[in-house]
């Protein structure tokens, strides 16, 4: 076969591996939660059930051409954001449509998705939309600020703006970032807690002050569509934490073949998985912060430790 | 001799009677008319009325004082997330309505823009003898008596008030419904628009709906 087919074959597997582990996290999510409240809770596959009815639903509101385009705009953010990311490192399926400098491209394409929603929801004129994409915007503020010193942090520690070279300096030393650079690695999970938009920072669609906020005028198609480009996009956040801190999954030159995909691909859902379970179990005991509770502690501790990082990466620097 | 006076003498009813009360009586709705309701899709139907019926997005009204059975049914006691029931926070993306107990006359027009802000398919859950016949405030001024003269009604819950377990009898005879096709009657709402439009516009006093609105 051709090197291009294998990509294009990888590009098709890739989507289709995120959305089917996005979508059951998100069941697991939910039998968690059922399970630390003492309930049976719905099946790990509820979520799939769901997609199926929403997208059964019929569909007879227009609110104006942005508010039918947002939930296609978030699949888009989050499908182009997760092909910029390498799945698993090296072979010729998963590594995408990496290059030099993705790091900083990600960290634009990422606010993408919810942009786009912004401007749908605004068109639909319905006021819980409103507040809650102002307090979206707002909670962005927040948890931005320690993601991108993170980032910052490895890049200036190891002189390089690309995600595969990171991860091949992981595997090539067997030293995870997260141990290289601990306070970095621990201003992402921070900001990761906020991006997963879980307890305590689940500000903007919370059902019982804004009826769901931005969502609250997508039903039916909508809202499955916004169901799917979320569980691609949890995806994207996990294998990219991974990918940085975690030293990515798959070894080219350990594990070849097919065999290699599967023993990589298995270490990336354990490793996303345990990534996943720690803004779940924060949310479950959590109750909601107020917008500016969550913005100020996003500016106190995370950013404390993303200060920390880069000072800590200018002081152990490493040339690869 | 005087309590003989309250006693009411009931007569035959004459046939005008029979004809209005004909009126009266709400129209049938069946299966016919539904989305995507052609012989070639029934495995497309099948599937997704599978999944129709494991997801129910619940948008309970509160309507009245049995509101509060809802809670225990949602939460851990009786847990009825485990059968793909989970409560839905706007109309939009909500499957079934849920009418809580009575109905007074100002709660109706709410109820009414509610059921029609919903996406078909949609399903109505009456709860309580409140939203049958009255029950205890039959004889009251300001409540309706029969919910589905206004909108149209799926399954019925009775009990003054019913407990949760009679609440997930109600869903169990909702999915038995959905599965079979014979659920959600939005088609037969829009069809039948006219005679809806009368009953309600006979009890909401101030009726200020807009003519046209997007549904």
């Amino acid at each position: 076969m051709e090197n291009w087919l294998y990509e294009l074959t990888g590009f098709v597997l890739t989507i289709l591996l995120a959305f089917t582990v996005g979508m059951f996290y998100g069941g697991l999510r939910r039998k968690v939660i059922a399970r630390a409240q003492n309930r049976i809770g719905p099946p790990v596959y509820q979520n799939f059930l769901d997609l199926l009815k929403l997208q059964g639903k019929t569909t007879n509101i227009h609110h104006g051409v942005m508010s039918h385009l947002a939930p296609v705009w978030v699949i888009v953010a989050a499908t182009a954001s997760l092909l910029f990311i390498p799945v698993l490192h090296g072979g010729l399926w998963f590594p995408n449509l990496t290059f030099k400098g993705d790091l900083i491209f990600l960290l634009y394409l990422m606010v993408f998705g919810s942009l786009g929603m912004a401007l749908g929801v605004g068109e639909s004129g319905n006021p819980n939309g409103a507040i809650g994409v102002s307090r979206g915007l707002s909670l962005m503020v927040g948890y931005e600020i320690p993601f991108v010193l993170s980032l910052v942090a490895v890049m200036l520690q190891f002189h390089t703006t690309s995600l595969t070279d990171l991860m091949h300096y992981q595997q090539l030393t067997g030293h995870w970032i997260a141990l290289e650079n601990p306070f970095a690695f621990l201003s992402a999970l921070f900001a990761v807690l906020g991006m997963f938009h879980y307890s305590p920072f689940d500000i903007i669609g919370a059902p019982a002050e804004l009826a769901s906020g931005p969502m609250s005028e997508f039903g039916g198609k909508y809202l499955g569509s916004l169901m799917t480009g979320g569980s691609i996009f949890a995806f994207v956040k996990l294998v990219l934490i991974t990918d940085i801190f975690l030293g990515g999954a798959g070894h080219p030159e350990l594990y070849t073949g097919l065999a290699g995909v599967l023993i990589g691909l298995g270490e990336l859902i354990l490793k996303t998985f345990l990534l996943y379970m720690i803004p779940v179990s924060i949310g479950i005991v959590m109750p909601r912060f107020r917008t500016e509770q969550a913005v100020r502690f996003f500016w106190k501790w995370p950013l404390a430790f993303g200060i920390t990082g880069i000072i800590w990466g200018l002081y152990h620097q490493i040339n690869f | 001799m005087n309590e003989k006076k309250d006693i009411q003498i009931i007569t035959r009813p004459t046939k005008a009677e029979i004809e209005q009360a004909k009126i009266n009586f709400s129209p049938r709705c069946t299966s016919a008319g539904r989305v995507n309701d052609k012989e070639t899709q029934k495995t497309v139907q099948f599937i997704l009325n599978f999944a129709r019926k494991h997801s129910l997005f619940l948008l309970a009204y509160g309507t009245g004082c049995g509101a509060i059975e809802i809670p225990a049914t949602l939460t851990s006691r009786y847990d009825a997330e485990r059968l793909g029931i989970r409560g839905a926070a706007t109309p939009r993306q909500a499957d079934v309505l849920m009418i809580t107990g009575y109905l007074s006359v100002k709660t109706l027009k709410r109820v009414i823009r509610v059921y029609e802000q919903m996406q078909d398919p949609k399903y109505v859950v009456a709860f309580g003898s409140c939203t049958i016949n009255g029950g205890m405030y039959f004889d009251s001024y300001n409540t309706i008596k029969a919910l589905d003269r206004y909108i149209p009604v799926d399954v019925y819950i009775a009990g003054c008030m019913p407990r949760p377990e009679a609440v997930l009898k109600g869903f169990a005879k909702l999915q038995e419904l959905i599965q079979n096709g014979n659920a959600g009657n939005g088609e037969c709402y829009r069809k039948n628009l006219d005679w809806y439009r009368a009953n309600q516009q006979k009890v909401i006093k101030n009726w200020n709906f807009p003519d046209e609105y997007n549904w």
